[in-house]
């Protein structure tokens, strides 16, 4: 593994991991590491360090909706410019262009349905090229970005063993 | 009712005294642990619960599945360049535990002599000793990274031996050996004819170089029994399921016993081992990964706080040199004080005296808070 990969590894995990200590997980010094997340984030290849939240336990729960487009291009317009138009929308949390029935998936949230609804129906179904719009609102989460919601399960393993 | 002689003459564990002072305490991190920290893999896990959905909880064949069987031989021709005939050199068991006891009991005659390459899993000595042979250790030591030579053979006297169990990468001490490195140990069992028995269950647990098998050494594929299992590196110790490669005579030999007294390795297990071997080379290569991260930490760690410890490049153990005389007292003191847990080396026999082993299978948020408590003690 090249030490870039190691330090995103160590990073992808735990963004707060000090430099030291990912310096003694990768076998590296700290400067090193330091070097290169600075190096990473110069190109971009890093963009951003967020904090993985169970909204459950949040006092005021935004709601959030899975939203499908569909699209028609035409010779001035593709697939770029109109993701570029809607991702500029703060509502937008995450937008991808997908295989399949519809062409993108769009992550949304706001403070309530009715803000989701209005945000759908006052901006981005009005966009000439956007077809039709499906707005799925999620209900639960049990996995963000890879970390499970539930309560986890306790290590049952002895405590010693050959 | 009196326990056999042969039975009574093995001691318990030296494991077994650290679990119960661990046991009887709270707020405890154990880095005394010989198993993985993650769970299996999901998608072998699911293949284990649709199996038991579908009905599959009767005997299997002795030997083991044939699919199982085929996708052993299949990847130990993959991985280590090892061919085996899967329906008469391979042998499925209940963990490598079985298939090491098998080896002992189908190999080893009344008097035979059997070198142990020490510090050495718990397991080998009272093996030989059930099986009524005669064990004859074999020291290796710290300065040459706990790697086994010629020189520490002939040394213990082992060209006499009959039989030769090892273990790489290893437990207790986490070392290692190349291929270049197994090649003078090659010559001395054909010079001695010595069987060979290879414990290579951490296989897939090596960091600094590829994991290379005896058995694939010019003359040493018909002298030796190899041993692998998913428990390690699939993390699926509870499922105890292992396998021994090994020429024809052997395997059947071992067999014999085998569906006599196990019948077969367990159904559900073989059903998982399967899934596991099909589709979870990636939840290996990250669980790896994991494990040498906090190798690395470790070893850091213990650089930093003046514990000296040779560089361990498998398995999940770091063996460090234990500050005080009695690596006992130390690892009671430690338990006692701060709440970590460590085993003693000379659990693992004689050689590991003045040691101690440090396992890394447990998370980084626990492993470093473990460390801070070692830091401090030893300040
Ligand atoms: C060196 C070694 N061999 C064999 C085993 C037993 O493995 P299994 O679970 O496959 O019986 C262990 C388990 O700790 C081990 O460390």
């Amino acid at each position: 593994m090249s030490s870039r990969d190691a330090v995103l590894g160590v990073l992808r995990e735990n963004a707060r991991a000090s430099s030291e200590d990912i310096a003694r997980q990768t076998d590296s010094d700290p400067e090193t590491v330091e070097a290169i997340i600075d190096e990473l984030e110069a190109a971009g290849v890093v963009r951003g360090y967020q904090a993985v939240i169970d909204r459950d336990q949040l006092e005021s729960q935004p709601v959030r909706a899975t939203v499908e487009l569909n699209v028609t291009l035409d010779r001035e317009t593709g697939y770029d410019d109109i993701a570029e138009r809607i991702a500029r929308f703060p509502q937008v949390k995450s937008l991808y262009l997908v295989s399949g029935d519809f062409d993108f998936m769009m992550e949304v949230e706001d403070e309530s349905m009715q803000e989701v609804s209005a945000f759908i129906s006052d901006k981005v179904a009005p966009v000439p090229e956007i077809t039709q719009t499906v707005t799925h609102y999620v209900m639960d989460s049990y996995k963000e970005q890879g970390i499970e919601m539930g309560d986890g399960d306790e290590d049952d393993r002895l405590s010693v063993s050959p | 009712m009196k326990p056999a002689d042969r039975v009574d003459a093995v001691p318990p564990s030296g494991i077994r005294r650290f679990f119960e002072l661990a046991a009887e305490m709270d707020d405890v991190i154990s880095l005394g642990v010989g198993e993985p920290d993650f769970a299996a893999p999901w998608a072998a896990r699911d293949a284990a619960i649709t199996s038991l959905e579908r009905g599959r909880t009767s005997y299997t064949m002795n030997r083991g599945r044939s699919d199982l069987r085929a996708a052993i031989a299949e990847r130990m021709a993959d991985r280590y360049d090892l061919e085996y005939d899967p329906e008469t050199e391979l042998l499925v068991t209940a963990g490598a535990s079985e298939g090491i006891d098998l080896a002992f009991r189908a190999l080893v005659d009344p008097g035979d002599t059997v070198a142990v390459v020490q510090p050495s899993y718990v397991s080998y000595v009272p093996g030989v000793l059930f099986a009524g042979g005669e064990v004859l250790p074999v020291p290796t030591r710290e300065e040459e990274a706990f790697k086994l030579t010629s020189e520490r053979l002939a040394e213990a006297g082992a060209g006499d031996a009959d039989v030769l169990v090892f273990c790489y990468p290893n437990n207790p001490t986490g070392a290692t050996m190349t291929g270049d490195e197994l090649q003078e140990v090659a010559a001395f069992a054909r010079e001695h004819d010595l069987t060979v028995l290879s414990d290579e269950i951490y296989a897939a647990l090596s960091y600094e170089h590829e994991h290379t098998s005896i058995a694939t050494l010019p003359g040493m594929r018909e002298r030796t029994v190899v041993f692998n299992g998913f428990s390690k590196a699939y993390a699926m110790t509870g499922l105890r399921l292992g396998y021994a490669l090994a020429p024809p005579e052997a395997i059947t030999a071992m067999n014999r016993i085998h569906q006599y007294m196990m019948l077969s390795a367990p159904t559900t297990a073989q059903h998982a081992g399967l899934e596991a071997l099909s589709s979870c080379d990636g939840a290996v290569a990250e669980m790896r990964d994991q494990y040498d991260r906090r190798r690395n930490l470790v070893l850091s760690r213990f650089e930093e706080m003046g514990l000296d410890c040779f560089r361990a490049s498998g398995a999940f153990y770091a063996f460090p040199s234990c500050p005080w005389d009695d690596a006992g007292e130390f690892a009671e003191a430690l338990l006692e004080e701060t709440g970590v847990a460590v085993v003693p080396g000379t659990a693992f026999g004689d050689a590991g005296e003045g040691h101690l082993r440090v396992s890394y299978a447990t998370g980084i948020d626990d492993l470093t808070e473990a460390l801070d408590r070692v830091e401090r003690f030893l300040a």
